[in-house]
């Protein structure tokens, strides 16, 4: 028996794991104690559980856990790398290189950074979503801080070669910043294979709880330096003041643990459901196509354009299924997502995307009865759409 | 977005979807909107030329759920009214019965629009039609 609505958001956020959930419920009331307080038995208790978590999460991504900031989420740890870099290193260049799909987490602070006199690239990624690594090489200037680059893309799971990316900033100097919301504990991380100088991550994204985040920051070969964003008590080493979310950092540790530990088995799971729910659309539904690289992307992420077909009336007929697309309303106005538009993906098929995010807790019977459920929608509603006629 | 349970259930089961024969004189067709910006509303009527009545009315819709809503209903409203009743519908009456919020309202007056057009295109027909009979 299918249990609706059926849960196929998982790159919008992730159910708390409930093994998470038990790991965090001490900290709520036995162990409540404040991380900072260095004069009782609670407080040490509380600093021991952040101390372990961030040694989880360090070494979830081949880091040192002095390495790890930790932050209210990515969007912080976006705002924090960025401004950080760029207000530290000021005298050093005034120019940034990131791409077009980025967050806007990731566009705004650049924008930010532009108002203040900094010079930002924003790279225009080849249609398969990838970053063209000559025009990356090509941008770099004497200017160049940082290179911010996301792992893998929020919209269409596309991965970046980061360890490519980072192998030619640190050639030419230039500091390596990624946001890896979309990929810790979905594909293997590691900051010194890769060469990354600054990674973002979010719990929320891997059956974690929301609003906990934390920050890579890389001490040696070469130390990164930051700006501070927050004031106040001096905390995680200073970059970023603040009492500890005590519960919300054990969860992230823990959510990070089981990531690590099922990570093989469960990408070739949400591979293999993927392509059912790719080819099973696909063979029954003309005029389907897949947004981003096929193959090079995150193992439960699927975005798919059902040509004559709007997004927003599909994801109303199948009102049992949690969806999404990035286009968006504004009084009179459709406005497909922008990565789409920077993969030059036409208006019409952009706005007839829609993105399919498998994760831990669904099954391929889910998988099933969305595909079903998906060619039905779209055919009714292609009956309903006047585009190909004459 | 939150739509309304009335836009909810034209989306799952809409009315009168469909065409109607272009080249039939007592058949109005209209049409606005273009694929790019993400919504085009058809909208087809049949008219008795001697009583004037509409006796059937479709539609077509690539859009949003707001806009197949107001194609479903509009071509609900205007079935078995007279020409010149159909023609007094407005936009504001449709976004009010589906509860549009305002964000939606241009939907219903794209709708409003193609009917409009569909009534136009009836009435150059008939006088095309008188023409050729006369001429």
């Amino acid at each position: 028996m299918i249990r609706t609505p059926i849960y196929f958001d998982n790159n919008a956020t992730t159910p708390t794991d409930p093994r998470v959930v038990e790991a965090m419920l001490p900290y709520f009331t036995e162990r409540f104690g404040n991380a900072a307080s260095r004069t009782h038995k609670l407080g040490w208790e509380a600093e021991a559980a952040v101390e372990n978590a961030r040694a989880l999460l360090a070494r979830a991504i081949g880091a040192d856990p002095t390495e790890i900031v930790f932050t209210s989420g990515a969007t912080e740890s976006d705002n924090l790398a960025l401004k950080g870099v760029a207000e530290a290193y000021a005298g050093k260049g005034s120019h940034l290189i990131t791409a077009q799909t980025e967050h806007k987490a990731i566009l705004d602070s650049c924008k930010h950074l532009e108002k203040r006199g900094f010079r930002v690239t924003y790279l225009k990624p080849r249609p398969d979503g990838l970053i063209d690594l000559e025009e990356l090489a090509d941008t770099i200037t004497e200017q160049t801080l940082l290179v911010s680059i996301m792992h893998a893309n929020n919209e269409i799971g596309v991965l970046q070669d980061v360890a490519a990316i980072g192998h030619l900033c640190h050639e030419q100097g230039v500091l390596f910043h990624t946001d890896a919301s979309q990929s810790l504990g979905k594909v293997p991380i590691d900051v010194q294979k890769m060469q990354i100088d600054l990674a973002s991550f979010t719990a929320h994204k891997l059956y974690g709880p929301k609003g906990i985040g934390a920050l890579y920051v890389r001490r040696r070969d070469p130390q990164v330096r930051l700006a501070i964003q927050m004031d106040g008590g001096g905390h995680e080493r200073g970059f970023r003041s603040g009492t500890l979310n005590v519960t919300g950092i054990v969860g992230f540790g823990k959510a990070a643990q089981i990531c690590q530990e099922e990570m093989e088995t469960e990408r070739r799971r949400l591979t293999f459901l993927r392509d059912k729910l790719k080819n099973g659309l696909r063979s029954a539904l003309s005029d389907v196509t897949i947004n981003g690289h096929e193959t090079q992307r995150l193992p439960g992420n699927l975005n798919l354009s059902f040509a004559g077909v709007e997004s927003d009336s599909l994801m109303a007929r199948l009102s049992d299924v949690a969806l999404s697309s990035g286009s968006a309303c504004n009084s009179g106005e459709v406005t497909p997502s922008y990565v789409l538009k920077a993969i030059s993906l036409p208006d019409a098929l952009a706005l007839s995307a829609v993105r399919f995010g498998l994760g831990r807790f669904n099954t391929e019977e889910e998988v099933d009865y969305v595909i079903g459920r998906c060619v039905e929608a779209v055919n009714g509603l292609r009956e309903l759409s006047p585009l190909g006629e004459r | 977005m939150p739509y309304s349970e009335k836009v909810l259930a034209h989306v799952q089961n809409p009315h009168n979807v469909g065409g109607l024969d272009k080249s039939d004189p007592s058949v109005g067709t209209g049409g606005v909107g273009t694929p790019e910006s993400g919504l085009m509303v058809k909208i087809q009527i049949k008219a008795d030329p001697t009583t004037r009545r509409i006796v059937a009315a479709r539609f077509k819709v690539f859009g949003c759920s707001a806009a197949i809503a107001c194609g479903s209903l509009l071509t609900d409203r205007v079935q078995d009214r007279a020409l010149d009743q159909a023609r007094q519908i407005q936009s504001a009456q449709i976004a009010a019965e589906l509860e549009l919020s305002a964000d939606r309202f241009y939907c219903a007056e794209q709708a409003i629009q193609a009917l409009q057009a569909a009534l136009r295109d009836w009435e150059e027909k008939q006088t095309h039609q008188a023409c050729s009979a006369t001429g």
